[in-house]
């Protein structure tokens, strides 16, 4: 369909409709104008600019952001391959090139016929389960040859998607190691119900004994955000779940949400409780668009036993509901700021901190902040006590954590231990292949050696977020940075200096090692960017996009310098390579037409 | 001058006002730190990162850090003029930065900052980046080849002029300065010379038309002194 037709108007109105005009919504409304034309033509940027009351200019700032919103058509079938590293690891290229063939596109173009796109994208969550894909937003996972050929059949023969077999649609839990939060059976209400006994101060107070911390990364302790939030002065409060899991590796918070959300739900019901919300926003990545309907679903359980809505418990004034909102291909929407710029219908910026999210948040009100661990966590508080709760895990990280393991192991899935559990475990339990190195916490975390396997999982040892990578021997750690590297490139925001210029020169000079002009000079250069990336930018994106990188040439150097050009320096520019196109226009390849290369 | 309304600002005394940035303070009291997209009258914004300093051992943009009493701030250091040096480096090569032909040189605070900082070369590789010029405006004309994505132009334009006419769009090194009306042309606004957002620009990515060299090079700004020596009359025109 095109825009041109009549009934653009009509679509568009409905839309506009549908979210009530609000500015706010921007970026729900240009996701369905994106499902519905399979872009965001200009004249519909005008219609939008106009209905929202926003300026041309306002719009485009937002669409241009959001790696799944287009200006130009993509196909009707729109495919993109996740391309971590572990997708990369189990042979997504080779389907990726196979699909290319078939349906006879190249990367990031269109088919002559308009029917199919075809692009790799960022993580999709599915690392346990790859290489995965993403058609049309939803997700089909364990990709192999035979079933590229099968969905190359279905685009072919145009089969509309909700027609497809529904195995391709299927994502597993894979729980493999299941502790105090999810071997646990669950009431819905059983938690609230038990804090409304408790009573909010009482209740708080549990959870600030339990000492429980952040699950997002950042390790903030959560009884004492929500008694900021309910101290902020404002005229209205909000609890927002964190479900961008954008970080590579990290696909815990998609089990808990897909398998759990009773959990996360009543997670937010009770800060909504503690602080006085009456909105809660899960904010949930573009890649876990499949769960959506069924999450909806649960909310609509969870309003007909009363347990959403209107005077909650019986609790006069007690009134919450959750809104889902979608993200649309940003990892820096994962922090909290940027987050909350994307809820409010903008691209996601990180503001400048402070003030911080609890005083000024989403709409300018006291927010919460939490990751979807997070939230299920404070449902065990409720039911059994922050003592109760403090008497795992260690001193400085309480309870457990939900890991994401995935890579080289035999057993890649879900697994959760009580805090402090060595690295080494871990990776036995997964069945880990001959490690050579782990990947903790994603492309921002840290890289580790079998020397470092004894260390434990905790705030005060090792953090994480929940992603574990695992590297066996044979692994290429060069080729594991050159990926992050490509992914920070292709992430950073743009707001600052450092780290908009910085990750595209260290993609950059990562090419330039690969294709094998790469020196002593340039290893140097990476480890100073880094410093200075970590040093000067504005938000941890820019500031942890160098560290694996920097760890992996402290600990893997050979895998850099068996690439490196045996000189101290090469030129970044191959005259050469910038003859090539002068001789494609003149149509000559003669040798006088070439520089001899001095090897 | 009492100890709760001062910091140390390598090594001296600095007053501050309730509410003022480290910078804000710091150059009121006439000592320079460098900056390129702070502006006395706008909201800071803390993207250049120019002005990033070491305030009680810790990095932070003094844009964005509100002064309080007792702080010791680093910034005049070889570390910190080095991570500047860097910064100024990675501005160039994004950019399309021609200086001997540009109408702003001597006059342009990247340029007067890169001389000031002694950065010799732009060390990184160019990106060339293919960028829009716009000469639809009777008056003004854009040149984005020198856009260093302050927003100054975009806090003027929506703060002070009222008019919105300019906004920062794309992601990463994608991200670009667009203009706010269907046809993307500064001509199609209602921009006018006279707004604040004609005059803000720090480099040479907005120009006024038709006074090109009235000032000849040699006798600019920058020419006859350091940026960092002209902070008593930089603040006294900018406020
Ligand atoms: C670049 C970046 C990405 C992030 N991504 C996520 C994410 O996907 N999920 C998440 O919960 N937190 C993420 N965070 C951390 C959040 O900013 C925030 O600290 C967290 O959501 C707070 O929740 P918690 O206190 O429950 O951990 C990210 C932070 C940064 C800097
Ligand atoms: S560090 Fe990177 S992601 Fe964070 S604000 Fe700066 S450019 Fe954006
Ligand atoms: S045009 Fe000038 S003022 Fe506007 S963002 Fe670019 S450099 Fe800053
Ligand atoms: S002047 Fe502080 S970041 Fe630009």
């Amino acid at each position: 369909m095109t825009t041109t037709e009549t009934g653009l108007g009509s679509f568009l109105e409905l839309t506009l409709k549908q979210h009530g005009s609000d500015p706010g919504r921007l970026v729900q409304i240009l996701l369905d104008v994106q499902a519905h034309y399979s872009h965001v033509a200009p004249q519909v940027i005008e219609i939008l600019a106009e209905g929202l009351g926003l300026t041309v200019g306002a719009v485009e700032s937002t669409l241009d952001f959001y790696s799944f919103l287009t200006r130009e058509p993509t196909g009707a079938y729109r495919i993109l391959c996740s391309d971590n590293i572990t997708d990369r690891m189990l042979g997504n290229q080779a389907i990726f090139d196979h699909m290319a063939r078939r349906l006879g596109v190249s990367r990031g173009k269109v088919s002559a016929d308009g029917l199919v796109s075809l692009d790799f994208t960022s993580c999709t969550g599915m690392c346990d389960q790859g290489p995965a894909i993403l058609v049309n937003g939803i997700a089909v996972t364990k990709m192999t040859l035979h079933r590229a050929d099968q969905i190359c059949d279905l685009v072919r023969s145009r089969v509309p998607l909700a027609h497809w077999p529904s195995d391709l649609f299927r994502v597993e839990h894979n729980i493999r190691r299941a502790d105090m939060l999810l071997a646990a059976d669950f009431n819905p209400g059983s938690a609230l119900r038990a804090a409304v006994e408790m009573g909010r101060d009482a209740y708080l107070a549990e959870v600030k004994r339990s000492n429980l911390r952040g699950r997002g990364g950042a390790g903030f302790t959560t009884g004492v955000k929500w008694e900021a939030a309910r101290n902020a002065r404002g005229d209205a409060r909000y609890i927002v779940c964190n479900a961008d899991e954008g970080e590579p590796g990290t696909f815990k918070d998609r089990v808990l949400l897909q398998f759990y959300a009773e959990r996360v739900f009543e997670g937010m019901a009770l800060a909504a409780f503690v602080v006085g919300a009456k909105l809660g926003l899960v904010y949930l990545r573009g890649e876990y668009l499949y769960m959506r309907a069924q999450l909806e679903e649960k909310l609509a359980e969870l309003r007909a036993a009363r347990l959403l809505g209107g005077t909650i418990l019986g609790v006069q004034g007690f009134d919450f509901d959750i809104e889902i909102h979608m993200g649309a291909g940003a990892y820096i929407c994962g922090e909290e700021t940027a987050l909350i710029e994307s809820l409010e219908g903008k691209a996601g910026r990180p503001r400048i901190r402070p003030p911080f999210p609890v005083s000024v948040g989403y709409r300018g009100q006291p927010t919460v902040v939490n990751n979807v661990e997070t939230l299920c966590k404070v449902t065990e508080i409720a039911l059994h006590g922050g003592a109760w709760y403090e008497g795992f895990g260690t001193k400085q990280s309480t309870g457990t954590k939900v890991l994401s393991v995935a890579g080289d192991v035999e057993r890649p899935g879900i697994y959760e231990y009580p805090f402090g559990v060595r690295i080494a475990q871990v990776l036995e339990d997964a069945g880990a292949k001959n490690p050579r190195a782990v990947q903790v916490s994603g492309a921002a975390g840290q890289c580790l050696t079998s020397r470092e396997f004894g260390r434990r999982i905790a705030f005060e040892d090792v953090p994480t977020a929940g992603s574990i990578m695992v590297f066996g021997g044979h692994r290429d750690m060069f080729e594991v940075a050159r990926n992050f590297a490509q992914f920070f490139q292709h992430e950073s925001c743009g707001f600052c200096t450092p780290c908009r210029v910085g990750t595209t020169i260290q993609a950059r000079i990562m090419a330039k090692i690969a294709a094998g002009h790469g020196t002593q000079y340039e290893m140097n250069e990476l480890q100073h960017l880094c410093q200075v990336m970590r040093t000067a930018s504005h938000c941890g994106l820019g500031l942890t996009a160098g560290t694996a990188i920097t760890d992996m040439i402290d600990r893997f150097r050979e895998d850099f310098e068996k690439r490196l050009a045996r000189r101290d320096f090469e030129p970044a520019f191959d005259l050469d390579a910038a003859l090539a196109r002068a001789r494609e226009i003149t149509g000559r390849d003669d040798a006088d037409s070439r520089l001899l290369s001095d090897a | 001058m009492n100890d709760y309304d001062r910091f140390v600002l390598d090594g001296r005394p600095v007053h501050f006002e309730r509410g003022q940035s480290i910078l804000e303070a710091a150059l009121a009291s006439g000592a320079y730190i460098p900056n390129l997209c702070h502006h006395p009258e706008f909201k800071p914004h803390g993207s250049c990162k120019l002005c990033t300093v070491k305030v009680n051992g810790r990095f932070g943009s003094a844009c964005t850090i509100k002064a309080m009493p007792g702080q010791e701030v680093a910034s005049d250091t070889p570390e910190l003029n080095g991570i500047r040096r860097v910064l100024l480096q990675m501005l160039f090569v994004e950019g399309n930065h021609f200086c001997p032909g540009c109408e702003r040189s001597g006059n342009c605070n990247l340029q007067a900052l890169a001389y000031d900082l002694e950065m010799l070369t732009p060390h990184y590789q160019h990106f060339f980046p293919a960028r829009e010029l716009d000469a639809s405006h009777p008056d003004v004309m854009l040149d984005f080849n020198r856009c260093i994505m302050c927003e100054l132009c975009v806090r003027a334009s929506r703060d002070f002029d009222g008019k919105n006419v300019f906004a920062l769009a794309g992601r990463g090194t994608a991200s670009h300065v667009v203009v706010n009306c269907p046809s993307g042309k500064l001509g199609d606004t209602d921009f006018a010379l006279s707004d604040k957002a004609a005059s803000v620009c720090p480099v040479g990515a907005i120009l006024h038309k038709r006074v090109g060299f009235a000032v000849p090079i040699g006798e600019r700004r920058y020419d006859l002194a350091p940026i960092s020596a002209q902070v008593p009359t930089q603040q006294a025109e900018e406020a």
